[in-house]
């Protein structure tokens, strides 16, 4: 067997037999789907209903109000204000909304109170606006003399088709799907390069701790250790990402067909919502979806994982390689972790608004930035220049960084006692 | 061939300082070789050098008479002075890693770990993790891991510190029994006692350069001062003492001795030892006649603080 392969059967060994990770292993999708199915079922419970007093003195609206599941209305327009506000005080209902008697529709439209101690959801108050506008609007109309049935049948409804240059169909809100499946796999790198880039780290300060380093060493290229370390790590990582999909997925049929709760993931809600809205349904959303660059996603999430895991994994295990100890490592990881957090941040806001503009196509081009950004960017159909420039420059970027933390590795896995600096992590590389 | 390796003007600087100035050292075949000096005095750097950790600014290292490369890793046992296994992996499987890592097949680094484990009767130790173990049990280990390769060159930094002098006096005897066997052993060492029971040859390096190489019986020739240790039960003490002070220096000596003599230390300079002896038959009953040979430690602390 050679070198790297012994290496990498190791840590790969090391790692999964390892307590903490098969305890993370099985527990953690338990974990998740206990708290799925816990806030599907808080969604599922009713929350209290809020009793809203009416003071109706022009007599115009009190029908007007539905109760509906959160709301309840109740009729007091014969009470005295200053009683029904005592009442409020009292708590005995949510809200007052106080309709005084004029005649004139303008002035009464700008005389409507809504009094409660708790301020009210926004949405809530915008509804009862509508209600009563349309209940003025319609008097307006009647004292105009105007003819409401030809209005109403005059009454224009659009919704605006969308569709490609090349003719075809699109559908409103498909952009949500884009976005989810290119977030998920660009979320997945993320949470990937740090999982398993700090375990690399960790094994290498473990190396370090135990004085064994000194003996492998001698045996081996650090090149090659640290090259064994990241792929044995990864592929353990790998593992343990196929048995977490294998039973979340399982758990999550399981606990939906137990607790009769619909859980469905927010974007999948989305495309319902939106859905509706639309005339195609969804046949025309699942056509859109087979008509995504599925295997070009495929591949370059394949590609980028690759890329983009290598090259973090390593500044960790150069970062491992610098330190004594895990406190020590704190001051390096922050430029790791930062380029990832924008990465998503980037990702979330840019790439959903204007997935060509330039914010967008010049992180997915940034090295530290491209396997989120550009994964995220796929969905929407990337030239492929642009994809071939921006893999050039993660790899090309790769090799690069894998040669300096090789470097860097190689000088401080024999270096103990104190805590380098950056200017010495520069005097490394020049040794 | 007669040297095992061959340092050959070895420059070995880390940004400013320099480790190792202009070094050569000649290690003889199946010799065990001492490398003194004193801490920081470049000795580790020198064996990480012979050990490929890492690369020499300038010159070059000869092993067996051929230029390092990497295929001399199986041929070199290292075991460095911070010693250290992986702590939660089992003993057994640790030791086939490493053996492997020498370049040993699975099957072959089977056979010799149960020689080892029967030799120094550790065979119940195969399932259990370094953690479980003590230290010295752990040293046991490595000092198998250094050697389960039957490697021709054998490097020990510091090998007996930390040990317990029952388990220092195994490897000991295991480390002559596997130059019995034809390896070749270097030692670095400021023990000095260990160096003058075990070392044919020594090289001293102190600040970066090297100020003694040789065979240990050569260097200490050069270091000899042609003093005597002498005890004599004489009646005629003062007789005496005016024939030697008239021909050598005298001075007091210190030894143990079972009579109650006189202990003197005679420079006897370009006089025979025999010279010294007619003078001294002459005049009493000699109990003690010793050449004072300088001790390693003589020699190292002498060209240190020279």
């Amino acid at each position: 067997m050679s070198i790297l392969k012994l290496i990498i059967k190791r840590e790969f060994i090391a790692k999964v037999r390892n307590k903490s990770f098969i305890v993370m292993t099985f527990l953690s999708p338990l974990l998740m789907v206990g708290l799925a199915a816990f806030v599907g079922y808080l969604s599922t419970m009713k929350s209290d209903v809020k009793v809203i007093a009416i003071h109706d003195e022009s007599g115009l609206f009190l029908n007007d109000f539905k109760n509906s599941e959160d709301y309840n209305y109740i009729d007091r327009s014969k009470e005295s204000l200053t009683s029904l506000k005592d009442s409020i005080n009292a708590e005995k209902f949510e809200a007052l909304l106080v309709i005084p008697k004029e005649l004139d529709n303008k002035k009464l439209a700008s005389e409507i109170k809504y009094i409660s101690n708790e301020s009210p959801d926004p949405d809530f108050v915008s509804e009862l606006e509508t209600t009563i506008a349309k209940r003025l609007t319609k008097s307006n109309f009647e004292i105009a003399k105007l003819d409401t049935l030809a209005i109403k049948n005059a009454e224009a409804k659009v919704s605006i088709l969308l569709s490609k240059a090349s003719g075809e169909e699109n559908v409103k809100g498909l952009n949500y799907i884009k976005v989810f499946i290119g977030a998920s796999f660009g979320y997945l790198i993320m949470m990937f390069i740090i999982i398993y880039g700090n375990m690399v780290m960790r094994s290498v300060i473990e190396e370090k701790t135990n004085r064994i380093i000194e003996i492998i060493i001698s045996s081996v290229k650090p090149f090659q250790l640290m090259m064994g370390k990241i792929i044995g790590t990864s592929l353990a990582g790998v593992l343990q990402f196929v048995i977490w999909a294998i039973l979340a997925g399982t758990l999550f049929f399981v606990a939906s067909l137990l607790l009769g709760i619909n859980i469905t993931p927010p974007a999948a809600g989305m495309v319902s919502t939106a859905a509706e809205g639309s005339i195609g349904g969804l046949q025309l959303y699942v056509n859109e979806i087979t008509k995504l660059p599925l295997i070009t996603l495929v591949i370059s999430f394949l590609v980028y994982f690759i890329g983009g895991y290598f090259l973090y994994s390593s500044i960790y295990a150069a970062i491992g390689a610098a330190v004594d100890n895990e406190t020590d490592s704190q001051q390096f990881l922050l430029p790791i972790i930062l380029p990832l957090m924008l990465a998503v941040y980037v990702g979330f806001f840019s790439v959903l608004n204007d997935p060509h503009g330039t914010v967008a196509t010049t992180f997915s081009m940034i090295p530290l930035t491209s396997p989120i950004v550009m994964l995220m960017r796929i969905p929407f159909g990337v030239p492929w220049w642009q994809l071939l420039i921006s893999l050039v420059i993660l790899f090309g970027t790769f090799f690069l960084v894998v040669w300096f933390a090789a470097k860097i590795y190689r000088i401080g896995i024999l270096m103990y006692g104190k805590k380098p600096t950056w200017k010495e992590l520069y005097k490394w590389l020049k040794y | 061939m007669n040297n095992i390796l061959e340092v050959k003007n070895v420059v070995k600087q880390y940004g400013d300082y320099t480790a190792l100035n202009n070094v050569s050292l000649q290690v003889p075949k199946g010799s065990i070789y001492g490398l003194l000096g004193p801490n920081g005095a470049g000795k580790t750097s020198l064996i990480r050098i012979i050990n490929q950790i890492t690369m020499p600014d300038k010159g070059t290292v000869l092993l067996d008479g051929e230029p390092l490369n990497l295929a001399h890793v199986k041929d070199i046992g290292y075991m460095p002075e911070e010693r250290g296994l992986y702590k939660s992996m089992k003993v057994g499987e640790q030791a086939l890693y490493l053996a492997q890592l020498k370049g040993l097949s699975k099957a072959e680094a089977k056979k010799q770990l149960d020689y080892w484990f029967d030799r120094l009767e550790i065979q119940g130790w195969w399932n259990k993790k370094i953690q479980e173990l003590s230290k010295g049990m752990a040293q046991k280990i490595q000092f198998v891991v250094t050697v389960l390769h039957k490697p021709k060159l054998l490097i020990f930094d510091e090998p007996f510190s930390g040990f317990d002098p029952v388990n220092a006096n195994l490897i000991k005897d295991e480390i002559l029994e596997l130059k019995k066997q034809g390896s070749t052993i270097i030692f670095s060492t400021h023990r000095m006692e260990s160096v003058e029971e075990l070392c044919d040859d020594i090289a001293l390096i102190h600040k970066s350069n090297k100020l003694i190489e040789g065979k240990l019986i050569d260097v200490k020739k050069e270091y000899r001062s042609n003093a005597f240790e002498i005890g004599i039960m004489s009646s005629n003490v003062e007789g005496l003492m005016y024939q030697l002070t008239q021909k050598f220096t005298v001075g007091q000596a210190n030894f143990k001795s079972l009579n109650d003599d006189l202990k003197l230390e005679i420079q006897i300079g370009n006089s025979t030892p025999n010279e010294l002896l007619n003078i001294l038959t002459q005049n009493g009953q000699v109990t003690h006649f010793v050449e004072k040979i300088p001790s390693v430690n003589d020699i190292f602390i002498q060209t240190v603080s020279k």
